[in-house]
């Protein structure tokens, strides 16, 4: 028998995804991928896996599944998730960390609730063919990932392991802040000069909270109106990840990992690269404040929290077996570097 | 969420006459893309221009480039931040600009077979009506030109193809449509459009393609590419169910040839 990760419920939208399906965006594919790069990759890393393997991205609410496989090692890393194994003496192991599973074990992922999503890694990864070069789901387009949809209740997922070897489980030494207060910076532009001198003074000083409209593809941002110097159409141009477009309504809409590739609004500013997984965590009703930075010094940033990443890589430890105490470790308010930078 | 911008592209205005030199500018879109932009407005040269750039890129393989986007009349670079800089690609891109070669694209020319007739056009007694010439005009109009693919964005594979006869030229529809079928193809503004899946939209729908513009399967899952040519070929409803049918079956394959580049 093939050994696979059977899902007892879904959660509320759990798909694969890997750091994103790069070189067709020319041909309007969206590159897709963590929301949260840094959780994704941590809890790759945790599992003993390379980066860019396949995992879940689990939004809002946890799946429950079960082990039909000689022995799996999963790792759970974002916000406030817990892996909760089921069954007798079932009980909270605590996330950002590896846990050791064997056949027939259930585990739900209880949240999260502090972050928009949280990643399930399995050791070894999933054995699910690459589409155009990527694990990434892609629901929308109906591709990538398993059947190119969110999981479904006894849905089979395919592991590429039949059974794990037995190491100490590694932990955070304190888990990644959510940073849900964080002030987002930003690279004014593409079309900062399509906006008012006042609706640029705005983009920077007001507080934006995120709506309901919410997903994979953006924010929408609740705030001011940002008004345009000389209407709201352009030629299409291309969109990166991060762009804060404006459409004719002045609702400013943050485009996350999922957005089209061309549009048709002038963007008025762009979320830099170190600062996207602190965006894609984000969910409705939290705040949102922007500061704008040159590009030299987001550069130096996203450099800045490659190191860092590099540290907390360093510095996994033994996890405890009777887990982590978080609420702990949440009073200690131990602020990680790597979402931090340099502030 | 709804799609941001529901409607494909807004394309400002279209000049065909002669422009002064081009003028490029340099846009950062964040730490982890440039934009370098030819000109504000819609026009062939300014697509050529996006185009060449995008292939002396692409055999420069200048290092950290991720991949680039052509549009309308700018190119998007993304690249990674870890491997290059702003500064330095700036440089870099500098010095294929003042390079100037051939449009050595390898471009193809397509013929993609249309019905214009009945349900498949929604909107083509609108379009008659509102560019004053009778249906038939219109469809001869459409399937009398050769477009130039511009880009492909808003959905996979979607390609905006111009530039339209002037006497089609209209504004977007005020009420845009939830639900368009894929294959529609449909004008606005200077441009035509086939939509390669079920979407929204706000463009006249004037006829449909049993065409398969984008499958996530192929390697090279879009049919079309930015600086490809595109003919329609007016087809009834018959040869489009029969097409269709051998599409669905694999066995199917869109007239095309090489273009000279």
């Amino acid at each position: 028998m093939s050994a696979a990760l059977k899902v007892v419920a879904p959660g509320l939208h759990t798909t694969v995804q890997d750091l994103g399906r790069y070189g067709y965006q020319a041909v309007g594919v969206p590159v897709s991928g963590a929301l949260d790069s840094l959780s994704f990759r941590l809890a790759n890393r945790l599992a003993g896996n390379d980066d860019n393997t396949a995992a879940l991205e689990i939004l809002y609410q946890g799946p429950t599944l079960e082990v039909a496989a000689d022995s799996l090692r999963v790792a759970l890393a974002g916000g406030d998730a817990e892996l909760e194994r089921l069954g007798e003496g079932g009980r909270s192991v605590g996330g950002w960390r590896s846990l050791r599973l064997t056949r027939g074990e259930s585990f739900r992922v209880r949240g999260p609730s502090e972050t928009a999503c949280c990643y399930l890694a399995v050791e070894g990864g999933f054995a699910l063919p690459p589409c155009l070069g990527s694990a990434s789901t892609y629901a929308r387009g109906g591709f990538g990932g398993f059947g190119g949809r969110a999981l479904q209740s006894a849905d089979l997922l395919p592991l590429a392991r039949e059974s794990v070897v037995e190491r100490a489980e590694l932990a955070l030494p304190q888990p990644l802040a959510a940073a849900r207060d964080q002030t987002i910076r930003v690279i004014l532009g593409p079309q900062a000069d399509h906006f008012t001198d006042a609706a640029l003074a705005l983009l920077l000083d007001s507080v934006f909270r995120v709506s309901k409209d919410a997903d994979r593809m953006g924010l929408r941002l609740d705030g001011p109106q940002l008004v345009h110097r000389d209407g709201y159409n352009i030629a299409s141009d291309g969109i990166a990840t991060g762009a804060i477009q404006v459409p004719g309504s002045g609702q400013a809409i943050l485009l996350l990992a999922d957005h089209q590739t061309t549009g048709g609004y002038p963007k008025i500013a762009t979320v830099i690269s170190a600062d996207l997984p602190v965006a894609g965590r984000r969910r409705p009703g939290d705040q949102v404040r922007f500061a704008a930075i040159e590009v030299e010094e987001a550069e130096a940033l996203r450099r800045a929290q490659e190191a860092a990443l590099a540290a907390l890589s360093a510095s996994f430890v033994p996890a405890a077996a009777a887990g982590l105490d978080h609420a702990r470790l949440y009073d200690l308010n131990l602020i990680s570097g790597v979402v931090s930078g340099h502030e | 969420m709804r799609v941001p911008g529901a409607f494909p592209g807004a394309p400002g205005a279209s000049s065909r006459g002669q422009a002064a030199d081009v003028t490029v500018r340099f846009l950062s879109s964040g730490d982890a893309a440039l934009v370098v932009e030819f000109g504000d407005r819609i026009e062939r040269r300014l697509s050529e221009e996006v185009l060449r750039l995008a292939a002396q890129i692409r055999r420069a393989a200048l290092a950290g480039i991720v991949e680039t986007v052509p549009t309308l009349r700018s190119l998007m670079i993304h690249y990674d931040p870890l491997k290059t800089s702003a500064a330095k690609l700036k440089r870099a891109i500098e010095a294929l600009l003042g390079a100037k070669g051939r449009l050595e694209q390898e471009a193809r020319l397509w013929r993609v077979p249309v019905c214009y007739e009945g349900e498949f056009a929604p909107d083509l007694a609108y379009v008659a009506k509102k560019t004053g010439l009778a249906p038939e005009e219109v469809v001869a109009l459409h399937a009398g030109q050769r477009y130039h693919v511009y880009m492909i964005g808003f959905l996979p594979g979607l390609p905006y193809m111009g530039d339209l006869p002037e006497r089609l030229v209209l504004p977007r529809r005020v009420d845009p449509r939830v639900r368009l079928p894929p294959g529609s193809v449909a004008i606005a503004t200077t441009m035509t459009i086939i939509y390669p899946l079920e979407s929204p939209g706000g463009w006249h729908l004037i006829g449909a393609t049993p065409v398969r513009l984008f499958d996530a399967q192929l390697p090279a899952p879009a049919l079309l590419a930015p600086g490809d040519a595109v003919e329609f070929e007016a087809i009834d409803k018959q040869s489009f169910a029969k097409v269709r049918a051998a599409v669905e079956r694999g066995d199917y394959q869109v007239p095309h040839e090489r273009l000279a580049p």
